[in-house]
């Protein structure tokens, strides 16, 4: 993602690319690095199967409290299993749902709007309408409903994930488009012959990508929040996986016992959304000229 | 008011509406046989057939659909399944304490949000603003169930002064109140910012200024009032995102309201529930983002023009 952002930052934006990166957005990209180093490897630097139970060490306190030990650095749950291992494993699940959530909603708006552009009338109608259903309800309150009437499953969840948002994708392509149709370029491919496909792909959409990568930047810290609070209120993420939500909210029945249960997830979530959060915002200031 | 405006966006309302009840009557019936989920995968094909019979669900779709709609005008959203009663009756034994919640969280979101707004919009730049901001955008990316987790962690493990389930006392609204008001609060001083900006640069402050008024004067008298007119046009969001917020929350604070009785009853299938509850948000969604429309065209003489134009 890095290096698609490097490339669509453009020539204009050489001179405000020499001021120096705001030591806050370098902390972000420290924190966010991290975390994506950790899910990449969770593997190799787990200490312990994230599922494995130890009834023998149930609630034991972090290293440095008394009673603590270096077995288990960020102490155990109500089961003896190892904190910081399921933490790792958490972080993994939690950005690969976002990830698939944030691509999938970004591929869905995108296309949606290009129909929405291409054929206008009763498609226009259908999938304005479709924005407009999704405004009137939070869709927090949307997901629960689905979730209650069909069972939790790993692949309805992130289906759900992909739907948030496709709504702003669909709205921004969809009036891009529109403009995009009547320019000199998309006029001239489409008079040589182009398919609408070619020219809605090849020519169309890198002319907007900019403005759908901003989108992205900004969906995904919202797709992380909707992930860890449905899995928090039990209805995302099912055990035995794990994520970040969900040892939050296992957690919270221990929180005057044992603390250490769903405080380390908790700070984790909390550092990680606000340093992608911190980083979309800055993003959005370099990349979207309509903000200069 | 222009009555065709007036048509046009009830008509959309109404729309809206049904597309939701529809909605929820797809996933419903697509979710599995009812009979099944009711009487259990072990009962005998006749108590199942018989069940079919009983509630027309061997009808074709079009008419279960139709008396389902009907069913619903009435007030009849079914029976709940874990507590034996109607369902609507269930969830309306909910809804004060949910709106004690909503209600007071509002009010405070909006006593810290705005002032806040306007401060860091008359000292702009300032570190004080720069600040704000920075706070503002670390209240806005933190899940309002984390935000509760580490008041826990302060007032109930660490200081031990409040309760962390329930609702008897003032005690028992103090974290939640916060934990709700917390980033809405953010979010409303962020837009009241910008808002006071817009219109703190526009021509007629500088005319004010030049006439001799003084500044706080032309704050009060023309800045403020120009100011909360964009700020109405989120008070569909606002709603919504205290609906949303109260979800979370409720189930932090093991809040008896709507939010903990709708999450419970997802856990538990009870699909009357909710049914009833998405029903009930999603009417007042609807009720609220039409009442911004007109109470925004009533306020702004321009766009009451515009509209009348149409």
């Amino acid at each position: 993602m890095a290096v698609d952002v490097k490339v669509a930052v453009g020539e204009g934006e050489r001179r405000r690319r020499r001021r120096p990166v705001p030591f806050l957005i370098l902390l972000s990209l420290l924190i966010v690095g991290a975390l994506v180093l950790v899910a990449c490897f969770a593997n190799w630097i787990a200490p312990y199967d994230y599922a494995g139970i130890d009834l023998r060490a149930r609630l034991a306190p972090p290293a440095w409290l008394p009673k603590g030990t270096m077995a288990h650095i960020l102490g155990t749950d109500e089961l003896g299993r190892d904190v910081l291992s399921r933490l790792i494993f958490s972080i993994r699940t939690s950005l690969i749902v976002a990830l698939l959530g944030c691509i999938i909603s970004a591929i869905l708006g995108t296309c949606l709007g290009f129909l929405s552009a291409h054929f206008r009338g009763w498609v226009d109608e259908v999938v304005m309408g479709a924005v407009d259903f999704q405004a009137a309800l939070p869709f927090i309150i949307l997901a629960l409903a689905v979730v209650a009437f069909f069972d939790s499953n790993i692949v309805l969840f992130v289906g759900l994930m992909g739907i948030y948002g496709w709504e702003r994708y669909a709205r921004l392509t969809r009036a891009m488009t529109l403009s995009a149709l009547s320019h000199g370029y998309a006029v001239a491919v489409h008079t040589l012959g182009a398919r609408p496909v070619r020219v809605y792909v090849l020519h169309i959409l890198p002319n907007i990508a900019n403005t759908l990568i901003v989108t992205m930047t900004l969906n995904f810290p919202q797709i992380v929040l909707l992930e860890t609070s449905l899995s928090f209120l039990g209805v995302g993420i099912q055990p035995p996986m794990t994520s970040l939500g969900n040892m939050v909210g296992f957690g919270r029945d221990y929180l005057l016992t044992a603390w250490w249960i769903a405080i380390f997830p908790a700070a984790t979530i909390f550092l990680g959304t606000l340093g992608i959060s911190l980083l979309g915002d800055w993003l959005r200031d370099r990349l979207d000229p309509t903000l200069r | 008011m222009p009555w065709a405006f007036l048509a046009r966006k009830l008509a959309r309302a109404f729309v809206t509406i049904l597309a939701i009840v529809t909605f929820v009557f797809i996933i419903l019936r697509l979710s599995g046989d009812p009979a099944v989920q009711i009487l259990g995968a072990d009962a005998s094909f006749e108590a199942l057939e018989a069940f079919r019979e009983k509630w027309g669900l061997n009808d074709p779709i079009w008419q279960q659909y139709l008396r389902y709609l009907g069913d619903l005008l009435h007030g009849n959203f079914g029976i709940s399944l874990v507590e034996g009663k109607d369902a609507l009756e269930v969830v309306l034994d909910r809804l004060a304490k949910t709106l004690q919640l909503m209600g007071l969280s509002g009010l405070v979101t909006l006593i810290i949000g705005i002032p806040i707004g306007i401060y860091a919009a008359l000292h702009r730049d300032s570190l004080r603003d720069r600040a704000i901001m920075a706070m503002g955008v670390a209240a806005f990316s933190i899940p309002s169930f984390v935000i509760g987790i580490f008041l826990i962690l302060l007032f109930s493990v660490a200081l031990r002064i409040l309760p962390t389930a329930g609702s008897d006392t003032w005690r028992h609204y103090v974290m939640p109140v916060i934990t709700m008001s917390t980033i809405d609060a953010a979010v409303f001083a962020r837009l009241t910012r910008s808002a006071m900006l817009e219109v703190l640069s526009r021509p007629y402050m500088r005319t004010a200024l030049a006439k001799g008024v003084r500044w706080p004067l032309a704050v009060r008298r023309h800045a403020l009032p120009n100011a909360a007119i964009p700020l109405v046009t989120i008070v569909g969001f606002f709603v919504g995102s205290l609906i949303a917020g109260g979800v979370v929350t409720e189930n932090v604070f093991a809040w008896p309201g709507i939010g903990r009785l709708l999450v419970s009853s997802v856990q538990n299938r009870d699909s009357a529930v909710v049914q009833v509850i998405v029903v009930m948000i999603a009417l007042s969604m609807v009720t609220v983002n039409f009442a911004v429309d007109m109470a925004y065209g009533w306020l702004d003489p321009r766009i009451r023009q515009l509209r009348a134009e149409e």
